[in-house]
């Protein structure tokens, strides 16, 4: 079953040395799975996942043929219409926790809040499940969690209180964007584990974004890898370490490895064609 | 030889109730010419243990002998020629309103090189920068070519061991790739020791031929690589850490 459907997107930024196209023509579906997209910095990955949610802001143009969430075309919705899109339907868990909380709120202030917002609860219904939600997140001691401020929190703990925040609302798709790479790999694998379990018993979907290419084999059902704002290859999770395109390959061969030690490492020559070659498209 | 010797190293940063313990009486050694890793979570003091070398953490304890010589408190303009560091962030860590050129420039003339200009030169050209780059400031460069010019500034005084604390892990993979090559040649031409920090296991294991595991400010285990790649660590956290990143 489809959730989303994205068809031909474009991201441009107009500058002074003309138009740039951060995403140039992307077309993927998604479905309840976890969905990853991967690529280099400036790949346009986290564009991708920003114009999902219509968060890209003058002077930045987003155009598509169609975003459509179960039939229903984003690009068509009011500024107004899509704040009922975000949280509730669609949510996003940003890179850094240290940025995305709000410095002078508590935390229980500001799960509340993303509750209140999206349903008629009352504050005491909404404090019972930011604490469930908490719990949820494999944080033990939720009570004093929810009375302090987020600088009293390390960055896997406040990832953690990111993902609660926006689970609370019960999204049908959560766009994770490079979720764990400002933690610990111990931690990492905590996170991971709490977003899958949260993914598979709710049956969201999920769209990962990432430069881990291992993570992702690991983690994912399915990968769309991008380079220079195209999709360039759709592969199975399963058989990332099998993949075609020669970008996917000097990836793959770029990461040292325990099991097979090297001399020197490959380095990946880029090929000029592959940014000019037409985007694969992701749907199914 | 032992290029470095740490016995009983303690540093601590504040007094008082403040006093945190960031490392813990940890010893290891470093042969000449080789490579030693240093890993585990953040917060584990294993930057720390570096900065605490190159004297930019005050407070420490112990014994640091560098090439026989033991290290003072107030360290002689001869240590920073014998040692340099290059820091993690490449964005951060050069000065935003100078020159490639100036960058390099200054730190020949602290040195007291007299042939500047031809070294720098010769030092952009080692890290594989080419001649084009020497008068571009810090933000017409990518995170790699940035990367490039931290090493470069930290040959110049031609030191015998490099200190690394997480040199690649603010760039892409393919990036990393350019950069680690860079280092094992430059280690191989010019008989160079490392001391590397990192968290990323697989890159240790690439580089280094011994590694220290750190956790909590205490130095775990010390094992060599070929333990590592048959996954035969012997203390639980370290069992732990290799399991999560496979």
């Amino acid at each position: 079953m489809t959730l989303l459907d994205v068809q031909n997107l474009w991201v441009k930024f107009p500058s002074r040395q003309g138009v740039f196209d951060a995403v140039r023509g992307v077309s993927f579906t998604l479905g309840r799975e976890r969905l990853a997209i991967v690529g280099e910095s400036g790949s346009g990955k986290s564009m991708t996942g920003r114009a999902i949610l219509r968060l890209i802001r003058p002077p930045g143009i987003v155009t598509a043929n169609e975003i459509s969430l179960q039939g229903a075309d984003l690009m068509q919705k009011s500024e107004r219409q899509m704040r009922d899109v975000r949280g509730q339907r669609i949510s996003m868990v940003m890179q850094d926790p240290k940025f995305s909380l709000n410095p002078v709120m508590t935390i229980g202030q500001q799960i509340i809040e993303a509750y209140r917002l999206h349903s008629k609860a009352s504050k005491s219904e909404a404090y019972t499940k930011a604490l469930e939600m908490l719990q949820a997140v494999s944080i033990h001691n939720a009570e004093r969690v929810m009375r302090a401020y987020p600088h009293e929190m390390s960055g896997g703990m406040g990832q953690r209180i990111m993902i609660a925040m926006m689970l609370i609302p019960n999204p049908e798709i959560l766009i994770a964007d490079e979720p764990t790479s400002a933690l610990d790999v111990s931690v990492q694998r905590q996170v991971l584990s709490i977003i899958d379990t949260l993914v598979t018993d709710r049956g969201m979907g999920l769209i990962f974004i990432s430069h881990d290419l291992n993570l992702v084999a690991d983690f994912c059902d399915r990968v769309l890898i991008m380079y220079s704002g195209r999709i360039v290859e759709v592969c199975d999770a399963k058989n990332l370490q099998n993949a075609q395109h020669p970008y996917t390959r000097g990836l793959l061969n770029s990461l040292p490895r325990l099991d097979a030690p090297r001399k020197k490492l490959e380095v990946l020559s880029r090929d000029p064609s592959w940014s000019n070659a037409p985007s694969v498209s992701g749907r199914i | 030889m032992n290029m470095l010797d740490v016995k009983d190293l303690s540093v601590w940063f504040g007094t008082g109730n403040d006093r945190v313990d960031a490392v813990r009486d940890s010893n290891f050694i470093v042969k000449r010419g080789a490579s030693f890793g240093l890993v585990g979570e953040s917060g584990s003091g294993k930057s720390t243990i570096l900065r605490a070398i190159m004297g930019l953490a005050i407070d420490w304890s112990g014994a640091i002998s560098v090439a026989g010589k033991p290290v003072t408190k107030t360290r002689p303009k001869s240590f920073y020629k014998s040692v340099q560091m290059v820091f993690q962030d490449p964005y951060a860590s050069l000065h935003p309103r100078h020159s490639v050129d100036q960058v390099l420039g200054e730190t020949l003339y602290l040195h007291g090189f007299k042939d500047i200009d031809a070294r720098v030169v010769k030092l952009l050209d080692d890290v594989g920068l080419g001649g084009n780059f020497r008068f571009r400031y810090p933000h017409q460069l990518s995170g790699g070519q940035r990367q490039r010019v931290a090493i470069a500034r930290a040959l110049a005084p031609e030191p015998e061991i490099l200190l690394l604390d997480e040199p690649t892990s603010a760039l892409d993979v393919s990036v990393q790739a350019e950069i680690l090559n860079l280092l094992t040649d430059l280690r191989n031409k010019r008989g160079l020791t490392f001391v590397m920090v990192s968290h990323d296991l697989s890159v240790v294991g690439h580089m280094c031929e011994h590694l220290a595991v750190m956790k909590n400010g205490e130095i775990v285990e010390i094992m060599d690589v070929a333990t590592l790649r048959e996954m035969r660590a012997s203390h639980p956290y370290s069992k732990e850490l290799l399991a999560a990143s496979i």
